[in-house]
This record gives structure tokens, C-alpha cells and sequence, in this order.
């Protein structure tokens, strides 16, 4: 039962996954006009110079071909060449990938770290002053722009107490072969202590800033669904076996709580992946989102049609995931 | 949602002119109501207050803003917050508070229109789609995974970035997204409703089946948008003021909150108050939407806010 659910749930996945691609091929045409010379932008290409990218993009075959050539390349994992930077948009954004990877990784952690304890503190005691204070804390984060805490964060922390960097992933004097492609990695692959240090302090503040924004949603479902577990007849049966509150609170009641918080999560990243784009703008972090970015303000639609398509399929796959632990976690799955 | 009293069955002539004055009284009624209870309450009344400050500086702007918002100064650049310009001027010397009265306009204006446009085109789709079945369902279920597979801030910095920076674009590229969540919605609630008594019942009555959906379902689902809606409007202040402060959003023309922030960015350390002030007036504004929306769920749908 539970390995056709799972099974039903990928299947449904995979046309998202070509209407993402189908629909990232229009984009291109979506441009005020043609999409090359737009491209090309300011230098004075010659109609020769045109021609050739035309060709090269397949935009002078018919509509269909170039949909079918489209999916052709991207079967062979080959997302063309960008027109701006003269390399193929695959390195440049493989390049970029382990910076967004490290830094949402890092943001998600300090987003459970932050809210699982409080959204529980808040359930054990609800309505009392620390619950309110976690409820109003909570709807601050939520309503927080998360570009402007960033700002706040390096006009605060950054500077005033010259505390912590605000720019970048690694002190640029530091070298670090590069392996994996992701610094805290390399950095321990090198045994190299200062490039470790180093990234971990370049880390903190753009991952607080992508993970404060997150915690906030979620301290809310864990104390909703906290408080509502905590009521249920199996606690109350934990609590009469004479368990210690510790272990009701832990074992019976906080595991069944947080399958809840699990889909929150998933949605989530949605909010995670986004906010790469903002927040590594704010802290010039060399990864996906500031690439996107840099990419629109340079005309290379390439790049940006290809990134778009992998945070879409990113999203789909982790909501993919979410569900799938779902599936396995909750006991009532079984049944139906 | 409305009592089940008021659901019933209504025989008797002139169906046609006698419900259309009933909803007007009876939308009158709740909102009669939610700005009583909203008044009895401090944060509720509070948040209110800040929301119609935030209006009526938005509408007022050119009769309450010193300056000219774009004329520029050169010689007053950066000047720090004092009686003459109350929140400092930037870069360019403007001055920072009468642009911060107008960037209110922007974002109210994004946010409502764009909740607005969401919540017809969702609302619609969705009644149809769970009403008439078929291909309507079908293509809009269709469309949800799809738009679901994006991120929103993803997908309007995509959509910006093909369509180009314009207000109507960025209300259309934020709107494009944000009707499937008024479409899901619409559809359930309509599902649940239509088999209700009150709808077999004017079915069997032989009413056509877009004023079954016009005046029967939508007055008794529209609480439940309404309060969606005032939720997702803080949300969609927060999006429009991420895409400006990318520089993708409102043309530059334009005084936005987002791109106040964005022109502040490299003289963070010289002139605290060029991005602070207009994110802190995006921030009180977002959190008074936020905390009006949560009261209002409340005062209309006490059974779901009970945890």
C-alpha cells in the first residue's frame, strides 16, 4: 500500500516536470521582440553575427522542431551556451549550485533549530507570557522582508560590533583547491582550518537571514499541532502509566507533531529557494540565485531560462521527498 | 460561514429582484459586524487603525508630502533626518519621507490589485471547475500543478525578467501564480456546498445553474475569501517589494518601498536611514495587514482558529 502510494506520487511528478521544461521554452518568446538581438544587446551585431546564433539557438526552424531540439538537449543534459558569457549555461551553473546547496542547507537547519523549541516551549504552556511572546515573535518573522533584515543584520551585527562578515563565502586571501565545489567541504578535504572557520563565519548571517523567515511559519505549526497532539488519548495514556513528562512529551507527543511541520517544510523551500535569490544579492554569495539575477541584468536569458527550470524541478523533487516521508512516518498511512 | 438558518429554502415569487437585496444587507450586516468586534478588541482595533493610517497617507500623499517625491537635490544629499526633511533625504537628495508616503501607494495599490484579480479569477475558476466538472476542471487542475511546481518569488522574477519592468506586469506576474490558491479554495468549498439542501433544493426549483452559483454558493463562500485574501495581502506587499528592491519590479520612475531599500544598499554605513526607514514602513504595514487578517478570521470563522 505504502510503496504504491510513493509510486503514484513520482509517477504524478513527472509531467510537472516536462510542463516546467515546455513552459521554460516559451519563455524565450515571452521577450519584447527577438530574443537574439535582445540578447546581443548593445554591441553592433552584424546580420551575419544574427544569423549565426539563430541557427545556433534553432530559433530559425519551426516552432515544433525547435521544441523537439529543445528536448533533445536537455535529454543529453546539454542547456545550450550562453550567448553573454561564451560558455556552456551547464558549467556556469554547476559553478554556482554548491554555494545555493551550502547555504540553504544551512539556512534550513538554523530554521529547526530555532523554531522546533520554541513552537514546543509555546504548547506546553499556552497563553502564558512565553507563548505569547513565541506567537508574536513569530508573526514579526512572518511579516519580515527578508532583504531588509539581511541590511539590518550587516548595519547591527556586521559592522557596529565588526563581528562577522558581510560579504561573500570565504576570505578572499584563503585558497582552497577545489574538490566538490562546495568551500566547508573543500575547506575540510584540505584540512585547512582557517577556510573552514572562515566559511562557517561568512555562513551565519545569510543563512539567518534565509532561515529566520522560515522559522517562523514553522514555530507556529509545531505549537499548533504540539498543542493539539498533546490532547490526544495516547498522551493522556502515557501520562497514566506514570511515564515521566520528559519522555510523554518527546517520545509520545513531539514525534506525531512534527509529521505535521513536515509539510510545512516542504513548502517551504518554495520560500527557501526564492529567497536565494535575495538574500545572496544582500550578501554577494557566489551562488544560483545571484547568478539569476546578475543573468537578467545582462540579457542572458539562457541562463535564466535554465535556472528557473532547475529551482522548479529542485521544488517538485523536495516536495516529492516531503511527501514520501510522509507516507513512511505517519502511522494512519497504513490503514488507508 | 452563515448559520444554517439563513441557508433556508426561500419559496415565493420573484426570485430575481428579492435575493439581490438580501446579500446587499447581508454583506452590510457582517461587515457591520467584524468592525464592531474589531473595534472591542485593542490589537484588532489597532492593527485597523494603522492599516486606514497607511490608506489615508497613500490617497493624501500630495497634499501631506513636503517635497516633490523625484525632485532631486544635490546639494542636501544625504542629509540625516532633521526638521526639514523628517526622514533624511538620499542619494540624490530627495526627500525621504515624501517618498515614503508615495511608495505606500505602490505597495497598497500592487497588493490589492493583485489580491483582487487573484481572488476573481480564482474564485471563478474554481466554482466552475467543482460546479460544471469536465474540461473546466480539468484544464484548471492542470494549470495548479503546474504553477505549483515554481517557487512565487521564482516565478515573478522569471516572468519580470522576460516581460520587463511596468507596473501591470509585475500586478499580472504576481497574479498569474496567485489565483490557484482562491481556485482551491473556491473548489473545495463549492464541492461541500453544493450538496447542500439550499442548492438541491434551488435546483430542483429549476434555477439556472449560474445564478444557483452567482446567488445561492457565492455569498455563503465569499467570508471565507474575503478572509484569505486580507491574509495573502501582506504577502504580496512583501513580493512586490522583493522585485523592486531586485530592480525587476516598479520602474525606477517610481518611488517604491523595495527599490528605496535597494538605492540605500551602498551607503548603509554613511546614511542608516535611506533603507531603513522605507523597509520599516513596509514592515509595520505588512504586520498590521497580517495581525487585521488574523482578527477577521477569527470574528468570521471562530471554528478554525481555535488552536
Amino acid at each position: 500500500m505504502r510503496s504504491l502510494r510513493i509510486a503514484h506520487r513520482v509517477i504524478l511528478a513527472v509531467p510537472v516536470a516536462l510542463g516546467v521544461a515546455v513552459l521554460a521554452f516559451f519563455s524565450l518568446h515571452l521577450l519584447p521582440g527577438d530574443p537574439v538581438q535582445i540578447m546581443l544587446g548593445d554591441t553592433d551585431a552584424s546580420a551575419a553575427t544574427i544569423r549565426a546564433v539563430q541557427h545556433e539557438l534553432h530559433l530559425d526552424r519551426p516552432l515544433h522542431v525547435q521544441l523537439a531540439l529543445f528536448f533533445a538537449q536537455l535529454a543529453r543534459g546539454d542547456l545550450g551556451t550562453s550567448i553573454v558569457q561564451r560558455r556552456p549555461v551547464a558549467a556556469l551553473i554547476g559553478d554556482a549550485l554548491p554555494a545555493t546547496i551550502e547555504l540553504t542547507a544551512a539556512a534550513l537547519v538554523i530554521a529547526i533549530v530555532i523554531a522546533v523549541p520554541m513552537g514546543l516551549a509555546g504548547a506546553l504552556r499556552p497563553r502564558s507570557w512565553f507563548d505569547r511572546a513565541v506567537l508574536s515573535t513569530s508573526l514579526l518573522g512572518a511579516s519580515m522582508p527578508a532583504f531588509w533584515f539581511g541590511l539590518l543584520l550587516i548595519l547591527f551585527v556586521a559592522v557596529d560590533a565588526r563581528l562577522l562578515p558581510t560579504s561573500g563565502q570565504i576570505d578572499p586571501t584563503i585558497a582552497v583547491p577545489r574538490v566538490t565545489g562546495f568551500v566547508l567541504i573543500d575547506g575540510v578535504l584540505a584540512r585547512n582550518a582557517a577556510a573552514v572557520g572562515s566559511a562557517l563565519r561568512h555562513l551565519v548571517l545569510p543563512a539567518l537571514t534565509l532561515g529566520v523567515v522560515v522559522a517562523a511559519v514553522l514555530a507556529r505549526t509545531v505549537r499548533a499541532s504540539m498543542i493539539e497532539v498533546l490532547q490526544r488519548r495516547y498522551v493522556t495514556t502515557a501520562r497514566a502509566k506514570g511515564l515521566p513528562e520528559t519522555a510523554v512529551v518527546v517520545k509520545h507527543a513531539l514525534r506525531n507533531a512534527l509529521i505535521p511541520a513536515l509539510t510545512v517544510i516542504g513548502l517551504q523551500i518554495g520560500e527557501l529557494l526564492g529567497g536565494n535569490m535575495i538574500v545572496e544579492t544582500v550578501f554577494a554569495w557566489p551562488g544560483l540565485g545571484r547568478l539569476v539575477v546578475n543573468s537578467i541584468f545582462a540579457r542572458d536569458y539562457l541562463v535564466v531560462q535554465a535556472a528557473v527550470m532547475l529551482y522548479a524541478v529542485t521544488y517538485v523533487a523536495a516536495n516529492l521527498a516531503v511527501d514520501v516521508a510522509y507516507t513512511m512516518l505517519d502511522p494512519q498511512v497504513e490503514a488507508t | 460561514m452563515m448559520p444554517a438558518g439563513a441557508q433556508s429554502v426561500r419559496a415565493g415569487p420573484a426570485p430575481f429582484l428579492y435575493p439581490v437585496r438580501r446579500h446587499g444587507v447581508r454583506a452590510l450586516g457582517s461587515l457591520r459586524r467584524v468592525a464592531a468586534r474589531l473595534a472591542a478588541e485593542p490589537v484588532g482595533a489597532a492593527a485597523a487603525a494603522a492599516v486606514l493610517a497607511y490608506v489615508a497617507g497613500a490617497v493624501l500623499a500630495p497634499v501631506l508630502a513636503p517635497d516633490n517625491p523625484s525632485a532631486t537635490d544635490l546639494g542636501a544629499r544625504l542629509a540625516a533626518p532633521s526638521a526639514a526633511h523628517w526622514f533624511g533625504t538620499d542619494l540624490l537628495g530627495r526627500d525621504i519621507f515624501s517618498r515614503t508616503l508615495y511608495g505606500a501607494r505602490v505597495s497598497l495599490l500592487v497588493g490589492a490589485l493583485t489580491v483582487g484579480l487573484s481572488a476573481l479569477i480564482g474564485t471563478a475558476l474554481g466554482m466552475a471547475g467543482a460546479y460544471y466538472r469536465g474540461a473546466v476542471d480539468l484544464v484548471g487542475a492542470r494549470a495548479v500543478e503546474l504553477l505549483q511546481a515554481f517557487p512565487y518569488l521564482i516565478f515573478a522574477v522569471a516572468m519580470m525578467a522576460f516581460l520587463g519592468p511596468g507596473f501591470w506586469n509585475l500586478i499580472w506576474a504576481l497574479a498569474l501564480k496567485g489565483w490557484i490558491e482562491f481556485y482551491r479554495l473556491a473548489r473545495g468549498e463549492t464541492l461541500t456546498q453544493s450538496h447542500r439542501e439550499y442548492v438541491e433544493a434551488a435546483r430542483a426549483m429549476g434555477y439556472p445553474s449560474s445564478w444557483i452559483l452567482v446567488s445561492e454558493i457565492l455569498p455563503n463562500i465569499l467570508n471565507t475569501v474575503t478572509v484569505v485574501a486580507l491574509l495573502r495581502l501582506g504577502y504580496f506587499m512583501v513580493l512586490e517589494a522583493s522585485l523592486s528592491f531586485l530592480g525587476v519590479g516598479i520602474p525606477p520612475s517610481i518611488p517604491a518601498w523595495g527599490s528605496m531599500i535597494n538605492d540605500g544598499r551602498n551607503v548603509l554605513f554613511v546614511a542608516w536611514w535611506v533603507s531603513t526607514i522605507p523597509g520599516l514602513a513596509l514592515l509595520v504595514l505588512v504586520l498590521a495587514v497580517n495581525l487585521l487578517g488574523d482578527r477577521v478570521r477569527e470574528i468570521l470563522d471562530p471554528h478554525a482558529s481555535r488552536r
